[in-house]
């Protein structure tokens, strides 16, 4: 006799699916937020499979802060290509320069708060009045409390506490004009569930995710990429390493961890050993306690 | 295979509950070694003297500052044999809003009981919504044994007080365990302070639930989300009906009847992205195409010639009222079925039910935040509709207010 449940990650599958028809059945113009990294891939090929055999009915959205690795841009174009998907960037350099956004200056400068700016511009730019994103409730504290559809007023803002309750999995997308969600279909998974999927449907990832040399230094005990957006203090001198990234977020925030991992495999072995989450290694969260739960509040991812 | 079990808890500060989901994720080595950081470091700024493991499931500032939480939380943890979702629910504001949309998902419910004080209101109000909302399965774990010197009286006596009430309930699995959280008594490894105790720990419980028939696998019945229609060279004439299965299994082959135009058919495919598939079953997430052309949309139900649902327009529901703004009588909303959307009145207010008594209350005109009431709604379309005993899904509505479209209320169908 057949036996008539699902696996774990098939039943997260299914979840997400769901998710993503839903949005293009409740919303007359969707997106995705594509950064390259390892969710919003899981997120692109959900969609690939939500929709087969037709084409994925909306466009990847990709916040370009001009301090990508340049293995994430290679990427994301293959990617498009491959998927046969429409591109829309929204470029910080622009919001910069016609004064909509303001650099950071320092050693710890960053353009992670202002893709705020850019990533709310071009939702207004396109009229998008959903994007999903490959946020995980398992990622960060405030995220845990983040709905699968959340509902964002015309300024974009979130409010944690006035949420609507989520039941069952009928989704309410209704909003007035002006007004968008952000729809994250892979809520329930883990970073576990994320890279036993990417390896179960043999999907490709930037090669940043696996263990390679690379020249790096020693910052408040995070491993950075040189790059020509990273300013050395004087003291730091680059080392190479062999490292490779949990996260794919801007090459000057972005944490490397020493690795030896340079297959799948080798990678999830790594993932269920480790005793730090991803977002340990990114400097964006270290910016306070409640870091995440500020830059959601103002329209962050 | 690994499956996954969806679980709620809910309670107040004091019953042990934030302490038992960090030994349950502290024992499974869930938490991460900067979480753990984090909390001490918070602990230690407040001055207390031991590590509050409350801090990792409290999320929001405001949460924090008032050390109490507010929300629905989400945790996540794994096993060898099974990976697990927590709907951590607060015990004290909104606490029906909460514990019913935590409990919505739930297979599982973990009732806590303190070992001293017993039976206590929020028991009763936690055990009804569980058997309200049909989660199958509850453990009620009497927790803090070690403050009865871990006495078998004490847990015998709690154990048949609960069978006593919980017979007014339909709640078809419960077991019991005697457990000490902050100990470690019967969580994850079995206690030796209780010899008597021939039972499984929670862990072992939560591993075994049989849940394989949580699903129902005899109703067929197939919610239509979205048509897909590629309009490709090579797929010019594809017409493929997306959807999550709800019921039952369905087959290539298989004749269906469409709701509600009634026009039926015979299944052609089943797929799930490029591959082709020879069964769906809930909670599957599939294209179906079939044999013949005929008019169908979002919102329709694909089901067996044999078998249907009730197609009406009276639906009478147990409703749970979400919101600050009373409800009234001839109060209009949008009506959400599956994935459907029509208009739908208030018609009657039959009763309304004290939970924690479960005495109704009859002649009400009005429905308040945390209400539970049985009414009648009338919809404006017809809805394809099972009870909700016989089906969580097709049995189960949100109504969401014209005007400021919010969700403002739960309703199971009865």
């Amino acid at each position: 006799m057949s036996q008539y449940y699902l696996s774990h990650l098939k039943e997260l599958e299914s979840e997400a699916i769901y998710v993503i028809r839903e949005v293009v059945a409740q919303f007359e113009k969707p997106a995705l937020l594509f950064s390259g990294g390892k969710d919003s891939i899981v997120l692109a090929y959900l969609s690939r499979k939500a929709f087969y055999p037709a084409r994925i009915p909306f466009p990847l959205v990709h916040i370009d802060t001009g301090h990508n690795f340049p293995e994430t841009m290679e990427y994301r174009d293959w990617l498009v290509k491959e998927l046969g998907v429409q591109l829309v960037v929204g470029s910080v350099q622009e919001s910069i320069d016609t004064g909509r956004a303001k650099e950071e200056t320092g050693y710890n400068a960053s353009r992670n708060a202002l893709q705020t700016v850019t990533l709310l511009d071009t939702i207004e730019l396109h009229k998008f009045d959903a994007a999903m994103g490959g946020a995980r409730r398992d990622e960060e504290k405030a995220r845990a409390k983040e709905r699968f559809f959340s509902h964002r007023d015309e300024f974009g803002q979130w409010d944690p506490k006035n949420q609507r309750p989520e039941l069952w999995n009928i989704f309410n997308g209704r909003k007035h004009q002006g007004e968008h969600f952000r729809v994250f279909p892979i809520s329930n998974w883990t970073e576990m569930d994320v890279w036993q999927y990417l390896f179960t449907e043999n999907i490709p990832i930037p090669k940043l995710y696996y263990a390679h040399d690379r020249e790096v230094i020693i910052r408040d005990g995070a491993i950075l990429s040189t790059s020509p957006w990273l300013k050395l203090k004087p003291d730091e001198k680059p080392t190479i390493k062999r490292v490779r990234f949990r996260t794919c977020g801007d090459m000057p925030i972005t944490g490397a961890v020493e690795s030896d991992a340079d297959t799948m495999e080798k990678i999830i072995d790594e993932v269920a050993a480790s005793r730090k989450t991803e977002r340990g290694t990114r400097a964006d969260d270290k910016r306070g306690e409640t870091a995440m739960e500020d830059r959601k509040k103002s329209g962050y991812f | 295979m690994n499956q996954l079990l969806r679980f709620t808890t809910a309670g107040s500060v004091d019953d042990g509950k934030s302490t038992l989901i960090g030994r349950l994720l502290y024992d499974s080595k869930s938490i991460f070694e900067d979480q753990l950081e984090a909390v001490q470091a918070s602990s230690s700024k407040k001055g207390f003297d031991y590590v509050d493991l409350s801090l990792l499931t409290d999320g929001l500032k405001s949460e924090r500052e008032q050390g109490i939480t507010i929300d629905v939380a989400y945790r996540y943890f794994a096993t060898p044999k099974r990976k697990f979702i927590i709907a951590d629910t607060p015990g004290h504001i909104q606490y029906t809003r909460n514990m019913v949309t935590g409990a919505s998902t739930a297979n599982l419910a973990l009732i806590l009981i303190d070992a001293r004080k017993g039976l206590i209101e929020q028991t009763y109000r936690h055990s009804f919504i569980a058997s309200l909302l049909k989660i199958p399965h509850v453990i009620v774990c009497v927790n803090k044994m070690d403050l009865v010197e871990y006495d078998e009286a004490v847990f015998d006596k709690i154990v048949e007080e609960y069978k006593a009430f919980s017979s007014k309930l339909e709640v078809s699995d419960i077991q019991f365990v005697p457990i000490s959280a902050l100990r470690g008594d019967n969580v994850v490894n079995r206690s030796e302070n209780m010899n008597w105790y021939q039972g499984a720990t929670l862990l072992h419980m939560l591993e075994t639930a049989h849940i394989e028939s949580d699903q129902n696998h005899i109703d067929s019945r197939f919610p239509v989300q979205y048509v897909v229609r590629p309009q490709t060279l090579e797929n010019q004439d594809f017409r493929g009906y997306s959807g999550r299965v709800a019921g039952g299994i369905f087959r290539p082959g298989d004749d269906v009847v469409v709701l509600p135009s009634g026009f039926t058919t015979k299944i052609k495919s089943l797929q799930v992205g490029e591959e082709q598939i020879e069964e769906a079953f809930a909670p599957m997430s599939v294209v179906m195409t079939l044999e013949d052309e005929i008019d169908i949309s979002r919102g329709d139900v694909i089901c067996k010639p044999n078998n249907q649902p009730n197609v009406e327009q009276d639906v009478d529901l147990m409703l749970c009222w979400m919101n600050q703004r009373p409800a009234n009588l001839n109060s209009k909303f949008y009506v959400r079925h599956t994935t459907r959307e029509t208009r739908g009145i208030l018609k009657e207010i039959q009763y309304k039910l004290d939970i924690n008594s479960l005495q109704r209350m009859e002649g009400v005109e009005q429905l308040a935040m945390n209400d539970i009431a049985r009414v009648k709604i009338r919809t404006a379309q017809p809805l394809p509709f099972d009870s909700y005993r016989k089906n969580r899904i097709t049995g189960s509505v949100i109504l969401v207010d014209e005007g400021t479209n919010e969700t403002v209320a739960a309703g199971m169908i009865v």
